[in-house]
């Protein structure tokens, strides 16, 4: 615990590989807007963090969401934001756009596509994995 | 009979069981993360266009605005509003919640 407090407060603490891994389509379920704020929260703390979207995950990056209907805050355009906190290494799985029937065009930041194997193998590269 | 799904088809098997076991003259009606299953392109775009010979498949507008999938839609879904979720509760004797 006390190493953990001097990585928090210290600016030379131990930087780890952080990944927050979104499976969960957006408005159904509180997950993808949870799991965004942590990611969030985790910028404060100056760590090597990726997000990845798989699965229902890349719902979550859709352009031109409108929630007013069913009155839900759209937190789509906060994903836009997450470079402002040196958040940048946004990756998606091709298979994943492809059972949808997306292309990166239709998401509203610029993300690597990775096929499964290079998904794999940035997953198993991490320190900490976070998943929702 | 009314059955709804709410629950992305491509995470869980309730819409795959609705269809299975919906009647013939059945109206389906998709909500919350169950409107990607009527949207071009999709695992579940086959099942659903097989399932329309047999059942009046509708999804909920609102929550297709919502997912950014408004100008997605199979042809052959009927898009409607809350008033429309209303009639068709009304319309129906019997609901079906597939949760």
């Amino acid at each position: 615990m006390s190493d953990m407090m001097d990585d928090m407060e210290g600016g030379e603490g131990v930087v780890k590989k952080f990944m927050f891994v979104n499976r969960k389509a957006p408005h159904g379920t509180i997950y993808a807007l949870e799991g965004l704020e942590v990611v969030l929260v985790s910028a404060a703390f100056d760590q090597d963090v990726s997000m990845v979207f798989v699965d229902d995950g890349v719902y979550e990056l859709i352009k031109g969401m409108n929630t007013k209907g069913i009155e839900v805050k759209d937190f789509s355009k906060t994903y836009r934001a997450l470079d402002g906190y040196d958040i940048e290494k946004l990756y998606v799985e091709q298979s994943s756009m492809d059972a949808r029937g997306l292309t990166e065009a239709d998401l509203i930041v610029d993300v690597t596509v990775l096929d499964s194997a290079e998904m794999a193998s940035l997953m198993a590269e991490q320190d900490v994995v976070i998943s929702y | 009979m009314l059955h709804i799904v709410n629950k992305s088809a491509t995470e869980r098997n309730s819409l795959e069981s609705c269809l299975r076991l919906a009647t013939k003259g059945s109206a389906v009606l998709l909500i919350e993360d169950a409107v990607y299953a009527v949207t071009k392109g999709g695992t579940a775009a086959a099942n659903i266009q097989a399932a329309m010979a047999d059942l009046q498949i509708y999804a909920l507008g609102p929550d297709l605005d919502a997912r950014g999938m408004s100008a997605r839609v199979l042809d052959g879904v009927k898009v409607v509003d809350y008033g429309g979720f209303v009639d068709l509760v009304a319309e129906n004797n019997v609901c079906q919640s597939w949760l």
